[in-house]
């Protein structure tokens, strides 16, 4: 198959209007030690039948939630979709569209952005925020820089309950601009915050924390920030949007920048990706966020419109001066997540938060029951994740598991060398009591 | 037509969803949530029915324009057609629906893939082998310089602290160097546009960790001392970066990796037909020759023919890290796979002809009617600018752009690169017909006649939109980034 419409008259009349008679000669310019002899080494075209036959058949080698019911989390979750979500994004004057340089024919996605950023915003309590970066973990290492610049400190303080992943992403960022990242432990699956207040000292640039973190459990996030700001330094929250309908905001209880990832709101778990980063921050720190910012303007008329704006900060206009050399980001993503939210609406945040709660509390209790299992941070609170410590080896659990169609929580001795025999199992909306009982049973044996 | 904003059409007490009703015993909620982090505010997030987010959204989509509209030549770009095939692929459960911890006994599939594109990539480029964790053009030329860096400090040579970049380049190449930590040389380009020989030996030396390369470059033009670049750096001590978001131009009639490159990005939502969603999501594969494979960053996929299974490895003590959670874009990395396996290796080499072919085609007619500042085959895009006289009628690249969305067409890149005055970048990509070029120049054509009799339709222009000019320097003085409901009266 291919997508090229000419005809061979069609090539022929544009070869002579060029003057020249084959394409061959329009490679001239390619000097012939560099030119490529033969073909390359890949395979005919396919047809659309056997193309989709052929790929169909390689993504049934996968595994996927539709099939088993899933408890697992860790950065990814499942949270129902609903269907108008695919078929506006399937609208392909949006996603067939490049970045929006051209705002005469570009008010769709510049507005959608701009709802976006206002939703954002929203959630998280603070002045602006941006288009969007690639994903939570890269939103954070560049929250990191931007604190970076602004205290023109170089040390820094990353929770050790923050997403592994996202931490290993920050320290290769960390180790590009030579910058240093300094783990503060954990206690109870909370960030240990006497640890904290002695790792304060005056040459740290921003304390970084996520919330809920990586184990499920809600930080005291009040607490870190009063002892942060004692010691005038910068607060980078990490925080999953969907509690953000019954936590305060971040930006008011005074945290610096919030960053996360907007996965849960509507976009599909995707093997990792494409996801959504998203990052908002205070109105004094604005010209060193990174990326694209949506903005309204007035046009001859005097109509208002929507325009990229604040474009003084990007690399195509301050080349290496700029914040960031992020270019392209997860538009598309952005629009998923205005899409949901606008679905979900003030209660509707509210209500799947709720019921993540509720579920994830009720597989907590029941897991707990089961002998040789034990709830592993028992006093601190969560959200739709926890960690179980068990007797039996976490792989021969999952193995049982699996058996029966199910797949379990995540074993944090991957992570955590410390932890082994404890799972991180995360329950959504999308869990039925029924699922959560059947877990329960064959984690037991009895199924 | 204007759209209000979907904050603007709540009303207390609507809704679009609806859950099932909660099965689990409750508390009150107020138990299970620490009380001081209580929300006191309630988001204001709209409140309106399934068919107000339907309307809204499909109304806001019928203000853009995308490549399904018509014809899109933003040069540097590639802005080709995005076949439907992958946007159903992407969405087969068993890759849109797979969690990327589940066991690797459970994803074969994907890892498959994760194998062969790369191994594909690696093929058309002429590399060992490709990782597709970067999310985006300048994300891959971040983890692209960072394994150079790695390269360097491994063998114990910390001197190298600047990077080459031709003053051609674009910006993300700068800014990319500048995160990495280096200092960046910024080389003239000579008359013709090709790299400067001279000047590049003036400043290669023990400092340079780097030149970063694009190519064809961003004038459409193929480095025609490409070899000699690549041997003066390599000399020098430093490593070669190529900037492939122009590899639509060479698919099959040359190999970066072959012309001495070292390191390599891809733009799979430029040359492998995967759409650019309005500003993303992309993927910015990178490619490396054997001797940087060790610095790649972790996870690589791998197969083991003993156990017959693919693996992730992470037992890599040299990598440069992680540059992004999970394993990059997927869901765009199974449309490009999609893309290739459609066309094989002759239909990309077919794209690739018939992209310059597109493209030489428009430049022999629009250069009887455009200044052309360099008169020479060229490859997937072409430079053109206002000519003298229309530049008296005090005539604009601005005006040329904003007019061409009356006749119906998105203009090209303007502006850019930096070292042409008032440059229009054309890249016509190959899914384009005669017919529809023909009807561009004719555009252009008409364009440059009123460009001299009726410069004032040019200076208005866009008369045909519902919005036009914007006033881009207030809007940035007083900045409103978000709605608010006092802000906007109505
Ligand atoms: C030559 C060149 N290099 C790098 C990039 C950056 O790619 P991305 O936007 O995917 O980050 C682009 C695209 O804008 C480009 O045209």
């Amino acid at each position: 198959m291919n997508f090229v419409p000419h005809t061979q008259s069609e090539k022929r009349e544009m070869l002579a209007s060029i003057g020249i008679s084959s394409t061959d000669e329009l490679f001239r310019d390619i000097s012939p030690e560099v030119k490529l002899a033969e073909e390359l080494k890949l395979f005919p075209g396919l047809d659309e039948m056997s193309l989709r036959k052929e790929i169909t058949m390689i993504s049934q080698e996968n595994a996927h939630v539709d099939e088993y019911v899933s408890f697992l989390g860790a950065g990814a979750y499942e949270h129902f979709r609903p269907a108008l979500i695919d078929h506006l994004l399937l609208r392909s004057e949006f996603y067939t569209a490049y970045t929006p340089y051209q705002p005469e024919i570009s008010q769709g996605t510049l507005q959608a952005i701009f709802e976006f950023q206002t939703a954002v915003c929203e959630l998280t309590g603070m002045d602006v925020a941006n288009a969007s970066m690639y994903d939570g973990a890269t939103a954070l290492a560049e929250a990191i820089i931007m604190a970076a610049g602004q205290t023109r400190k170089n040390k820094f303080l990353i929770s050790s309950t923050i997403h592994p992943e996202y931490r290993e992403v920050a320290k290769t960022y960390a180790w590009a601009r030579g910058m240093e990242l300094l783990e503060i432990p954990y206690q109870q699956g909370l960030t240990d915050t006497k640890e904290l207040e002695k790792m304060l000292t005056t040459d740290i640039g921003a304390v970084v924390i996520q919330n809920p973190n990586f184990f499920g459990g809600i930080e005291s996030l009040k607490n870190i920030v009063e002892l942060a700001q004692k010691n005038k330094t910068m607060v980078i929250l990490c925080a999953d949007p969907m509690l953000l309908g019954l936590l305060e905001a971040p930006g008011k209880i005074g945290v610096d920048i919030v960053v996360g990832e907007g996965q849960p709101l509507g976009i599909p778990i995707s093997f990792g990706g494409p996801y959504l980063g998203f990052i908002a921050t205070k109105e004094k720190f604005i010209r060193r966020m990174p990326g694209r910012i949506v903005g309204i303007a007035q046009d001859r008329k005097g109509n208002e419109g929507f325009i990229l704006t604040l474009q003084a900060r990007e690399q195509h206009i301050r080349r290496e001066k700029a914040s960031s050399n992020i270019c392209s980001n997860q538009a598309l993503c952005a629009l998923a997540a205005t899409i949901y939210l606008s679905t979900l609406g003030k209660s509707g945040i509210k209500e799947v938060a709720e019921q993540c709660i509720y579920k994830a509390h009720y597989a907590k209790s029941v897991l707990n029951d089961i002998p040789g299992v034990e709830i592993a941070y028992p006093n601190t609170k969560s959200f739709k994740e926890f960690v179980v410590k068990t007797e039996e080896s976490i792989e021969s659990i999952n193995k049982r598991l699996l058996d029966a169609g199910i797949i379990g929580g995540l074993d944090l001795g991957e992570f955590y060398p410390e932890l082994k025999n404890h799972m991180l199992l995360c329950v959504t909306e999308a869990r039925s009591k029924i699922e959560i009982d059947l877990l329960k049973r064959v984690w037991e044996g009895e199924e | 037509m204007k759209e209000k904003m979907i904050f603007e059409l709540s009303a207390p007490g609507r809704k679009a969803y609806s859950l099932p009703a909660l099965d689990v015993p409750t508390v009150a909620i107020d138990e299970l949530l620490p009380l001081d982090l209580k929300r006191e505010t309630e988001p204001e997030l709209p409140e309106v029915s399934e068919v107000d987010v339907v309307r809204h959204f499909t109304r806001l989509s019928q203000m853009n324009y995308g490549v399904d509209t018509g014809f899109y030549p933003l040069g540097s770009c590639t802005m080709k057609y995005n076949p439907k095939i992958n946007e159903d692929m992407s969405r087969l459960p068993g890759f849109a629906l797979s969690h990327p911890y589940q066991a690797e006994g459970l994803s074969q599939g994907a890892m498959k893939l994760m194998y062969d594109l790369d191994q594909y990539l690696s093929e058309i480029a002429g590399m060992q082998r490709v990782t597709l964790q970067p999310a985006a053009g300048a994300h891959g030329e971040l983890t692209g310089i960072l394994i150079i860096k790695a390269y360097h400090e491994h063998r114990g040579d910390f001197k190298r602290n600047k990077v080459i970049v031709p003053d051609s380049a674009h910006g993300t190449n700068p800014a990319t160097a500048n995160m990495c930590g280096y200092e960046i040389i910024e080389i003239k380009s000579n008359e013709r546009g090709f790299v400067d020989l001279e000047e590049l030996k003036k400043v290669a030396g023990e400092d340079t960790a780097a030149l970063m390369l694009t190519n064809p470059n961003t004038l459409g033009l193929f480095e025609e001392d490409i070899v000699k670049i690549a041997d003066i750096v390599h000399e020098a001590g430093g490593l070669l970066y190529y900037d492939g978001a122009n590899m639509n131009a060479i698919m099959g009639y040359a190999r970066p990796g072959d012309m001495g490159f070292d390191v390599i990005h891809f733009n799979l939502h430029k040359t492998f037909s995967t759409p650019h969603g309005g500003g993303g999501p992309g993927s910015g594969p990178v490619g490396v020759k054997d001797y940087l494979v060790p610095y790649l960053p972790k996870p690589t996929v791998e197969y083991s023919s003993e156990q017959e299974q693919y693996y992730f490895d992470n037992e890599r003590p040299h990598s440069i890290g992680k540059v992004k959670a999970f394993y990059g874009n997927f869901g765009v990395a199974v449309k490009a796979f999609t893309y290739i396996l459609a066309l094989g290796g002759k239909g990309l080499k077919e794209a690739s002809e018939f992209a310059v072919l597109n493209a030489n085609y428009l430049k022999a007619v629009l250069k009887e009617h455009y200044y052309l500042p360099l008169d020479q085959v060229c490859k997937h895009e072409f430079i053109i600018t206002p000519t003298k006289e229309m530049k008296a009628k005090g005539i604009h690249t601005m005006d040329i752009a904003k007019r061409l969305i009356d006749y119906g067409f998105h203009p090209p890149t303007i502006y850019f690169p930096l070292i042409v005055e008032e440059a229009m970048m054309i890249e016509p990509t190959e899914t384009e017909s005669k017919e529809t070029l023909d009807d561009f120049c004719q555009a252009l054509i008409k364009i440059s006649e009123e460009a001299i009799n009726t410069p004032e339709l040019l200076h208005d222009a866009p008369i045909s939109t519902h919005v036009s000019r914007f006033d881009e320097a207030s809007a940035a003085r007083k900045p409103v980034l978000r709605w608010k409901s006092t802000y906007f009266g109505d």
